[in-house]
């Protein structure tokens, strides 16, 4: 794909532990086209993040091994860069926010001090014009006291705020992609809506690409023009947002719909999946739902690869849908 | 927390430690079989001097009566009279405790210079060579006997080489200059004596790095440990993702905040290395209040033995009343939240 | 991590053995650490067997050897084997580790634990007369309470014991306090369990792994100490062979006779270094916070 900002093939990464080597990601394809909102849905433990801070070479050196997998982000290929091209991408072409903004901001540097080193840093704006971008950018965050915003310490500000700064920061050199890892998870219902906007808002303005990492269906399906559905460390379904999620093809994507407490019925319990998500130590070598499935047939002890069931990269990895399409 | 909070909880603290600190001297110190009074007075004194001077001293009367004219001197400044050489406890230790100081202080200079760069680079190579040599080293440090280690660098640069001298502040044969501060680096700098400065540095020299070493571990070992602990804060991978090398990382972002807590520890270094001038002081003959205190002990002098104890005791809580007002003053978390 | 559940038994020390050994297996310097005790306790325990010579045979003619095949580290002023010396000197220094150890581990402990179990006035007064020992620098309070006792290296023990304990008490109250908000404890609790049986079964059995560590941490640190007391004539007295006595005798040889202090104070740095980093490998391990790492 000449147009695609990032592109995951064929990932693999491994966590070596006490108990043997953990499978956090075994074979992931993942692609993100310019201007595109992609999202990436599934619980805690599906590797989502993990996906996500490849993508950037966040993860800890040392700590993972990755047997197989290119990644291609801005049309390089990240393992032949050096940590320095690394250094220059991060923060300027590509961006990346994470869950908690209570701790994300160095906690003894006032928020100007901090916005101004990474402006400083990838742009020539110096001084005063690099405090008048970061003004600019956190008015554009609907922070109307962004002066005094910008000599206050992190602790003083609420997590929206923070939030709203990151995100402000994120978007400091406007950025072709943007990673968003839970961007609202830690904060309340009422300022995850308004943040959430302003970054939709910001994203479509700019141009800039989105990796939206979630593990709620509904703010996915608010937010993102493609969503990929990941469980335990695999890309079980992906398509357009309002296919893959309206009419779920894998029967994993149509229980965690079921399960949204929307879809319940007064006076009916609530929906849920039962069994737990697989050891990933010794992960299973058929499809990974197989033992909580319950239209699982025989062939489901062998692992089904993600197929094309549709248009617009419509995809599913279901023996199921393999069985009715042939 | 304002700045008098802190003061004044700190000083309450002071008055419950020297009230501690002298309940336990004064408690051992009548745990000795000897008789005070028959020590002062020798062997050949007769059964009324020594009666007389059980009485100046108060030795017959009641403990707790003899404890509160004891604490009641210490707060007026009377430490005590000596039984060995019946000098005010007070003047002997004006004239030690700087010398001390002096030892202490460049010793902390030495650990902080050395273990600082040693515990970043443990930390930011963890488990590479360097980071199990730096470990090995501070292990090293905190297992020698510092008493030996001084011993081997007299018999080195002293007996070997012959580049420093074996003991003392300074050469004997040099005039010293008129006490100021007390301590004989500056003192001789405001003499304008750069010949007794040079002196005094070389004397210095061996001891102030025999207790350093003993105390490198304890530093490095603590910024290695503050550091991995920011190296994984949230705001390191912030900085990661927004393109901050790593280099700046950890000088810029990580090393400033791993250095907070860590005034606590060379805080308490300071301290340490007070009273752990006790043994390397005894080797180099260092006229300071270790050695002072080593013969007092030997001789069961109890009242300077416990004047000593209140000294350092009193360093101490100031010392950790200067550690917190540092911390307010660099960590406006703790500043600003009044 | 299921391994560790499945070994939690009541009765016991709580610590999955298993994991340990492959962490020590993994650590270079724990596995340096725990052979050189190994060594150091095999030499000196079985010492009548290693020695060339006997410890205190004096030999005028042979004063102040310098280190040869028939004495390996030299002799002394008046002519002992210094090798054998140091072998039976160890036993002395070691002793005292696991004297101060036992029983400042298990008087703090046992008190610590109590104290933080019962709470109240009696936790309080408890804690505060710690605070106050605690306050003393414990150098300069060992030294006082050794002269007081009397210069010998058994007195010189106990003062190190004495002083060591409040440090134990301080770590066990606080580790009882969390294990005793745990549900298993409060849920004993609501069944009126006794508080002999609550201590017994539920809080010292897992309280141990900190313990376990600092205990580690002080015999290395307890035979530096009483070295020192030795070094400066509050410990071992002549002619009882022990490393801080004979690195002072061999104090006044050292610019000729190097080796009489030479190796005995490398036999306190080696066996202290030992300790040492045994227990900071002990404490990686068993510290979940460090762990995580």
């Amino acid at each position: 794909m000449s147009d695609a900002v990032l592109q995951i093939e064929g990932l693999e990464i491994q966590f070596p532990g006490f108990a043997g080597a953990v499978h956090a990601v075994s074979g992931v394809d993942i692609e993100v086209g310019a201007g595109e909102i992609v999202g990436i849905v599934g619980e805690s433990g599906s590797a989502k993040s993990v996906t996500a801070m490849s993508a950037l070479r966040l993860l800890p050196k040392g700590a993972f091994d990755m047997p197989s997998g290119k990644i291609t982000l801005l049309g390089k290929d990240l393992a032949t860069i050096t940590e320095t091209e690394m250094n220059e991408m991060r923060g300027r072409d590509v961006a990346m926010i994470f869950q908690e903004p209570q701790t994300a901001l160095n906690p003894t540097k006032k928020i100007g001090k901090q916005m101004i080193k990474v402006i400083e840093l990838h742009t020539e704006l110096k001084g005063k014009a690099a405090k008048d971008h970061a003004l600019s950018l956190l008015r554009d965050m609907r922070i109307n006291d962004a002066e005094e915003i910008l000599d206050r310490y992190p602790f003083e500000l609420s997590g929206g705020m923070r939030q709203r700064i990151l995100i402000g920061m994120a978007f400091a050199c406007s950025p072709r992609l943007l990673v968003a890892d839970e961007p609202t998870t830690a904060l309340d219902v009422t300022v995850q809506r308004q943040v959430l906007q302003l970054l939709h808002h910001k994203a479509r303005q700019t141009g800039a690409s989105v990796l939206f990492i979630s593990h709620d269906l509904a703010v996915v399906n608010q937010f993102c023009d493609r969503v990929y559905v990941m469980y335990a460390g695999r890309v079980i379904e992906s398509g357009k947002t309002a296919d893959a999620l309206g009419s779920p093809a894998h029967p994993y994507t149509q229980a965690l719909i079921e399960a949204l407490p929307e879809h319940a019925k007064k006076g009916e319990a609530l929906s849920s999946i039962d069994g737990t998500v697989p050891n990933l130590v010794k992960p299973p070598t058929g499809c990974a739902f197989e033992a909580r499935c319950t239209k699982s047939i025989e062939k489901c002890i062998q692992r089904p690869a993600l197929k094309p069931i549709a248009a617009d990269k419509r995809q599913v990895a279901c023996w199921l849908k393999e069985a009715q399409n042939v | 927390m304002s700045f008098l909070n802190v003061v004044r909880r700190r000083l309450i603290f002071l008055v419950l430690v020297l009230l501690g600190v002298t309940l336990i001297t004064f408690t051992i110190s009548h745990l000795i079989p000897g008789d005070p009074a028959r020590m002062i007075a020798g062997d050949r004194a007769t059964p009324e001097i020594v009666a007389k001077i059980r009485d100046d001293l108060g030795l017959d009367r009641p403990l707790y009566e003899q404890y509160a004219r004891y604490v009641t001197g210490i707060v007026q400044g009377d430490f005590g009279t000596s039984i060995r050489p019946r000098r005010p406890v007070l003047e002997d230790l004006r004239i030690f405790f700087p010398a001390t100081l002096e030892l202490a202080l460049v010793a902390l200079l030495v650990a902080t210079s050395l273990g600082v760069p040693l515990g970043v680079a443990s930390a930011v190579w963890k488990n590479k060579l360097i980071d199990q040599f730096v470990r090995v080293i501070a292990v090293t440090g905190i297992s020698t006997p510092a008493f030996w280690l001084g011993l081997l660098v007299i018999l080195l640069f002293y007996g070997q080489l012959g580049l420093l001298p074996s003991g003392g502040r300074i050469d004997p044969s040099m005039d010293v200059p008129a006490t100021i501060t007390g301590f004989l680096l500056v003192d001789s700098l405001l003499a304008g004596r750069f010949d007794a400065f040079a002196s005094a540095f070389k004397h210095l020299i061996l001891p102030a790095f025999t207790l350093g070493f003993v105390h490198l571990g304890v530093v490095a070992r603590q910024v290695r440990a503050a550091l991995l602990d920011e190296l994984q804060q949230d705001y390191v991978r912030t900085a990661r993702a927004n393109g901050i090398s790593s280099f700046r990382i950890v000088f810029t972002e990580a090393l400033p905040n791993a250095m907070i807590p860590s005034i606590t520890v060379l805080g308490l270094a300071l301290g340490d290395l007070l009273y752990g001038a006790v043994l390397t002081e005894t080797v180099f003959a260092w006229p300071g209040m270790g050695a002072y205190v080593v013969n007092s002990i030997q001789a069961l002098d109890f009242p300077a033995v416990m004047g000593f104890t209140v000294v350092v005791s009193l360093a101490y809580v100031l010392i950790n009343l200067a550690v917190d007002l540092i911390y307010m003053a660099v960590d406006p978390r703790i500043r600003e939240v009044s | 991590m299921s391994d560790a559940a499945q070994t939690s038994k009541p009765r016991g020390l709580n610590i999955n053995w298993r994991y340990i050994w492959y962490q020590i297996s993994r650590s270079p310097l724990m596995m340096i650490g725990s052979s050189i005790i190994a060594i150091v306790l095999i030499l000196v325990i079985f010492a009548p067997l290693f020695a060339t010579h006997d410890p205190n045979a004096i030999s005028l003619r042979e004063r102040l050897a310098p280190p040869s095949w028939d004495h390996f580290f030299g002799t002394d002023e008046v002519g002992r084997d210094l090798y054998s010396r140091i072998l039976y000197g160890g036993q002395q220094s070691i002793a005292v580790g696991f004297f101060v150890v036992v029983l400042a581990g298990g008087i703090g402990t046992l008190l610590g634990a109590f104290s933080g179990l019962v709470g109240g006035r009696l936790d309080t007064a408890i804690m505060r007369l710690m605070d106050v020992v605690l306050s003393v620098p414990s150098l300069v309070l060992v030294l006082a309470l050794a002269a007081a006792l009397g210069p010998s290296l058994q007195n010189a023990a106990l003062a190190i014991a004495i002083v060591r304990i409040p440090f134990y008490v301080r770590l066990a109250r606080g580790q009882t306090l969390l294990v005793r908000e745990m549900a298993y404890v409060t849920a004993a609790e609501t069944f009126h369990a006794k508080k002999r049986h609550i201590l017994r079964w539920h809080i010292l059995p897992n309280i141990m792994s900190p313990i376990l560590v600092q205990t580690t941490l002080d015999l290395g640190n307890t035979i530096l100490l009483a070295s020192a007391l030795s070094f400066i004539g509050l410990g071992a007295q002549q002619p009882t062979a022990e490393w801080g006595a004979m690195v002072a005798t061999g104090r006044n040889y050292i610019l000729d006779q190097w080796w009489y202090s030479a190796f005995p104070g490398f036999a306190i740095l080696i066996t202290a270094t030992a300790f040492n980093l045994f227990g900071d490998g002990l404490r990686d391990i068993l510290d979940p916070k460090q762990k995580a790492r």
